[in-house]
């Protein structure tokens, strides 16, 4: 009873579904606030394109779907400069970024905290 | 006047998608609403190449699906960098990231498509060159290996 | 086609609490706006699921409106958080604004 398309786009949303989660466990699990834009980049971009793409998928060629596209659009546009403008702002208040890899003892410290 | 035209097409297709009021009088508020629109923006003085960069659009079908397939790339990354069990495989670095583009507009597209790729994010564009903040080392190396800067730059229309 | 819709609903919410509980969290007001921008993305594709799970595609129109609150509401918490007020242009060190 269920199409191609509809399989298709129940994979879509799902593996979309995936992707936000692990954004937002990334968000928690990583040491410090530069490293956190990266994981909220995976919600912003993988995330919503694959939920958004499964849902222009179960609509199809309809109003509905240039409205999701529209709402794809906006998100492709807007995310990458909040991120930028939020990682200046940071930066320029002097906020600086932990770098290398001896970052695993305070990862440990964040971690029972 | 063909960037207020493109503007005032672009706003068309917008409001009539949205409105779903296919009527003479309520379009006829669209087709006013998006004049104003346009005639505010040239006040402004933003309707020019910059503002309106209908001259990429030939070649965005070839820049697109080539950033749709780094973005998906860097997500597969870094989300088994995000789960990777016991300790992060992580090493936060800043450096600099040179640029060959010619203009202000493929500076704000290189350093929003390094925005956009999940693992690098555009921390400041001063001059020719963007302060970048990477999650790990090997995607730093990535970066600076220089394919998207070339992309982008082929994109503006410079370059090879 | 509904427990598909539920499922990524459900997931969406889990992922919610997740980015509420860093921005209670913190530490700096950065990871705040930031956990803060991300809540409001997925706020958008709940919006939009919500609307296809209840039958009511219209729900698409709010989803539209919020990304466009959502982002705007980033610049200007950020431009606060920067410049102390929202009306300011100058910039700490040197002639570049954003």
């Amino acid at each position: 009873m269920a199409g191609p398309i509809e399989v298709l786009s129940w994979v879509c949303i799902l593996s979309g579904s995936v992707f936000v989660i692990i954004g937002g466990i990334g968000l928690l699990r990583l040491p410090d606030f530069y490293t956190r834009i990266h994981a909220a980049g995976i919600t912003d971009t993988l995330g919503s394109w694959l939920i958004l793409a499964g849902l222009m998928l179960h609509e199809g060629f309809t109003l509905g779907a240039a409205k999701l596209a529209m709402l794809l659009f906006f998100l492709l546009t807007t995310s990458p400069l909040s991120s930028h403008a939020l990682a200046k702002a940071a930066f320029l208040r002097g906020l600086d970024p932990l770098q290398g890899r001896d970052l695993v003892d305070r990862h440990e410290v964040d971690d029972i905290a | 006047m063909k960037h207020a035209v493109a503007l005032f097409l672009l706003l068309m297709a917008v409001w009539l998608l949205n409105s779903g009021h296919y009527t003479v009088l309520i379009t006829s508020f669209g087709v006013v609403s998006c004049l104003l629109v346009v005639w505010l923006a040239r006040r402004m003085g933003i309707v020019d190449e910059e503002g309106v960069p209908i001259h990429l659009l030939p070649r965005l079908p070839m820049y697109l699906p080539w950033i749709a397939k780094e973005v998906v790339k860097a997500n597969l990354d870094v989300s088994r960098r995000i789960l990777g069990l016991g300790r992060l495989n992580i090493s936060p670095r800043l450096f600099e990231a040179p640029t060959t583009q010619r203009t202000d507009l493929g500076r704000v597209l290189y350093a929003n498509s390094i925005t956009l790729t999940p693992g690098t994010v555009s921390i400041r564009v001063h001059g020719a060159s963007i302060t970048v903040h990477a999650i790990a080392d090997e995607v730093a190396d990535d970066l600076l290996g220089g394919e998207m800067d070339r992309r982008v730059t082929r994109l503006e229309g410079g370059g090879r | 086609m509904t427990g598909v819709f539920a499922a990524a609903t459900a997931a969406i919410v889990v992922c919610m609490g997740l980015t509420l509980a860093r921005s209670i969290a913190g530490p700096t007001v950065f990871d705040r706006i930031l956990a803060v921008n991300s809540f409001g993305t997925k706020t958008v594709l709940l919006i939009a699921l919500v609307g296809y799970l209840a039958g009511r595609p219209d729900f698409l129109d709010l989803a539209l409106v919020y990304a466009l609150m959502n982002f705007i509401g980033t610049i200007a918490a950020m431009k606060f958080t920067r410049f102390g007020d929202l009306a300011g242009m100058e910039d700490d060190d040197s002639g570049e604004v954003f």
